[in-house]
């Protein structure tokens, strides 16, 4: 198996056995949704307008929870020590790690959105326009936590600071996940407008992601 | 092979851990770094492997892989074990050999020779301190490099391991490695160089070459070494070497 | 054979070993009879055949719920008694009674949609049992975060317990709040309000759903036992090997 792969399998299985493995961001994710009517009320129709808002605003909060343990964890036991020493290069095992993350808490939320979406109302082609924006939008959530958590690695009570850092960060991401939802069911913009800035976005959080999260690694060990 | 350090200084906050240490160790041999705690073992340890920067003075190495650097061509046995408690003994030890490059064709020869044959398939988190340290220490065996650097590698160990890890040590320099490990006692490497971290001056280097005498003879190795004796008292701990 | 006997755990499994196919058994008679009497009953005046929806959707409510109050039983044999087989059962109970309020909630839901015009409403008791929902993952949770089992026990037996405040919100919300949800119409002062012919094959499936609810928790339990016994194994391994 190669480097990249043997981490890449680690980290999963590590993300499955420990901590209630991929249903704690599903649960999360479902509570957070849970609360919104008890807070703004039943009303149908304001939960089917604002409900992309409320699914984008919480797939956010469920993607930041496993992140302060994502390097945190191998800091502790001196693992981060050893794959330092190995011959794949930081930026590589830094985003190997953000895909583990991704597949095991941001996909799960992928998958159960369309179905929470029927919770808030909303109709087939929202819910599938929704999906389809969390499914591209998730990652770069994802990658870039990545920065916060780097930088947090050394912290005990990292998880604040590492909230702190990231959510504005991942502000262009929520305004064009939503906006893509939104114009999916009304109108005037297209659909491909918003979706295709948010794709740009993701792929350039994949990049940057992982340089600047290596960079502060490497920062924070010596 | 040769690995070399000239004048070496580390610094923590703004003082000076230790400064001005020089070694050099070739293929076969061994050196023992010692002295009381905080001195800075540790801190020479991960100097060496790229963890901590190098204030001041140079680490060369002579005659390995050019591409690599020093830690892609090391083992660090550090105090922390680098195990995951939620995978199996097996599932650790694939994961770093396959991390570091190596196919693992039979991951079960490396756990007996540490004795954890019998235990490959339970949780790692299910071990005592000494199993895990014998896990590290299978990690070391399964995946081949020529330099190994060892922070207290007896510390958990009972007997009956700690004669088998000399075995193992005494293997690699056989077979044309070398070995930097610091420790408070004895490791079971006799005629091993040893530099103590004690001084404040530059650490004079004691003992003889490796496969010779036991320790004691004050002959340099190399012309180039500065063996004035310290100005200063040594410290309270005592100038008795190992 | 009373309760207490059966808090030995091995005269548990022999107990759970042969009556589980018995159970079983009777189970899928009761289902058989249970299902063709749902097919034969009446449809319903004003829905016509979706009604035969609430064969499956009111047992699994009532499931739902009585698993929770076998699991808040539990927990005060877990909290209060000590019984030795108290968090075995919770443990194993909680992912069937959150297959059964999960069940309830989509059967619900695709009854609902054509009258309501929509898939969820968030009324009182509806809420009340998405809550119930969330409280069962929860639970689950919480016994898969806790790596040692007796451990997680007392923490989930609390939660249980501050839970099963939902129960009664559930079972009175309709009459408490404005719901779109009908009303009571089986368990209410004055009688039932369903006429006899869709009564009883209501009552025949819900003691098919309570028997494969009793078979489900006896074999989860069983399973419980085995894998704390694996673990205990493993543990003694490790410790013995040494």
């Amino acid at each position: 198996m190669t480097p990249l792969a043997a981490l890449l399998v680690r980290d999963m299985r590590i993300a499955l056995r420990v901590g209630g493995g991929a249903l704690m961001g599903v649960l999360f994710f479902l509570v957070v949704v849970t609360l919104i009517p008890f807070a703004v009320g039943p009303d149908l129709a304001l939960l089917k307008r604002i409900g992309p808002a409320i699914l984008w605003l919480a797939a956010l909060l469920a993607s930041l929870l496993a992140l302060d343990r994502l390097f945190a964890g191998d800091h502790d036991d001196g693992s981060l020590d050893l794959i330092l020493m190995g011959r794949a290069p930081l930026e590589l095992v830094v985003a190997i790690k953000g895909l583990a993350h991704w597949l095991t808490t941001g996909l799960p939320l992928v998958i159960c959105a369309p179905l929470i979406g029927l919770l808030l109302n909303l109709d087939l082609p929202a819910d599938a326009a929704l999906m389809l924006t969390l499914f591209v939008g998730t990652p770069a959530l994802t990658f870039i936590g990545l920065i916060g958590a780097a930088i947090a690695v050394t912290l005990r009570r990292g998880g604040l600071l590492l909230a702190v850092i990231v959510l504005p960060l991942t502000v262009p991401i929520l305004i064009f996940g939503v906006a893509a939802a939104n114009a999916a069911v009304t109108g005037p913009i297209p659909f491909g407008t918003p979706f295709t800035i948010l794709c740009a976005l993701t792929l350039a959080s994949l990049v940057v992601g992982p340089f600047a999260a290596a960079a502060a690694l490497r920062q924070e060990m010596e | 092979m040769r690995l070399t350090g000239v004048e070496l200084t580390c610094q923590r906050g703004e003082r000076d851990v230790f400064a001005g240490v020089s070694f050099a160790v070739a293929s076969g041999e061994a050196l023992t770094i010692g002295g009381r705690n905080g001195a800075g073992k540790s801190s020479l340890l991960r100097m060496i492997v790229g963890l901590l920067h190098i204030a001041a003075g140079r680490l060369t190495l002579e005659g390995g892989d050019p591409e690599l650097s020093i830690a892609e061509q090391a083992h660090y046995l550090g105090h922390k074990d680098a195990l995951k408690g939620s995978l199996s003994v097996a599932e650790n030890l694939r994961f770093w050999a396959g991390f570091f490059g190596v196919r693992l064709a039979d991951f079960r020869e490396p756990l007996e020779t540490v004795g954890l044959g019998a235990l490959a398939r339970l949780p790692a988190a299910y071990l005592s301190a000494g199993q895990r340290r014998r896990l590290s220490i299978a990690r070391l065996i399964a995946v081949p490099r020529p330099i190994w650097l060892l922070d207290e590698p007896t510390s958990t160990l009972d007997a009956a391991a700690q004669d088998r890890l000399a075995e193992l040590m005494r293997a690699h320099l056989a077979g044309g490695g070398l070995i930097l490990a610091a420790s408070h006692g004895p490791i079971g490497l006799s005629g091993a160089q040893q530099l103590r971290l004690d001084q404040t001056a530059p650490s004079p280097l004691v003992g003889g070459s490796w496969g010779g005498e036991s320790g004691g003879d004050a002959r340099a190795s190399t012309p180039a070494r500065d063996l004035t004796p310290p100005a200063t008292i040594p410290s309270s701990s005592g100038a008795a070497d190992e | 054979m009373a309760l207490l006997d059966l808090a030995n755990p091995s005269r548990f499994l022999r107990f759970a070993n042969s009556i589980i196919p018995w159970l079983a058994g009777v189970t899928v008679l009761v289902f058989a009879f249970g299902i063709e009497q749902a097919m034969v009953a009446p449809d319903d005046y004003q829905q016509g055949a979706t009604v035969k929806i609430m064969y499956l959707h009111v047992p699994s409510a009532w499931l739902g719920m009585l698993c929770w109050g076998l699991m808040s039983v539990a927990a005060l044999g877990t909290l209060v008694w000590r019984h030795p087989l108290a968090d075995v059962t919770a443990k194993a109970a909680a992912p069937i009674g959150a297959a059964f309020t999960l069940l309830c909630l989509v059967t619900g839901s695709l009854w609902g949609r054509p009258e309501w015009g929509t898939y969820w409403v968030w009324d009182a008791r509806l809420t009340s049992e998405l809550v119930l929902f969330l409280l069962y993952l929860t639970v689950i949770a919480l016994w898969r975060t806790v790596e040692d089992p007796s451990r997680a026990a007392r923490a989930v037996a609390v939660l249980t317990l501050v839970g099963a405040v939902d129960l009664p919100i559930i079972k009175f919300s309709v009459d408490w709040w404005n719901t779109l949800h009908q009303g009571a119409s089986v368990f209410r002062v004055g009688g039932s309000t369903i006429y006899p012919t869709m009564l009883v094959p209501l009552f025949i499936m819900a003691g098919a759903f309570t028997l494969l609810f009793a078979t489900l928790v006896l074999a989860a339990m069983r399973n419980e036992i085995l894998r704390r016994r694996v673990r205990t194994l493993q543990l003694m391994q490790a410790a013995a090997a040494s």
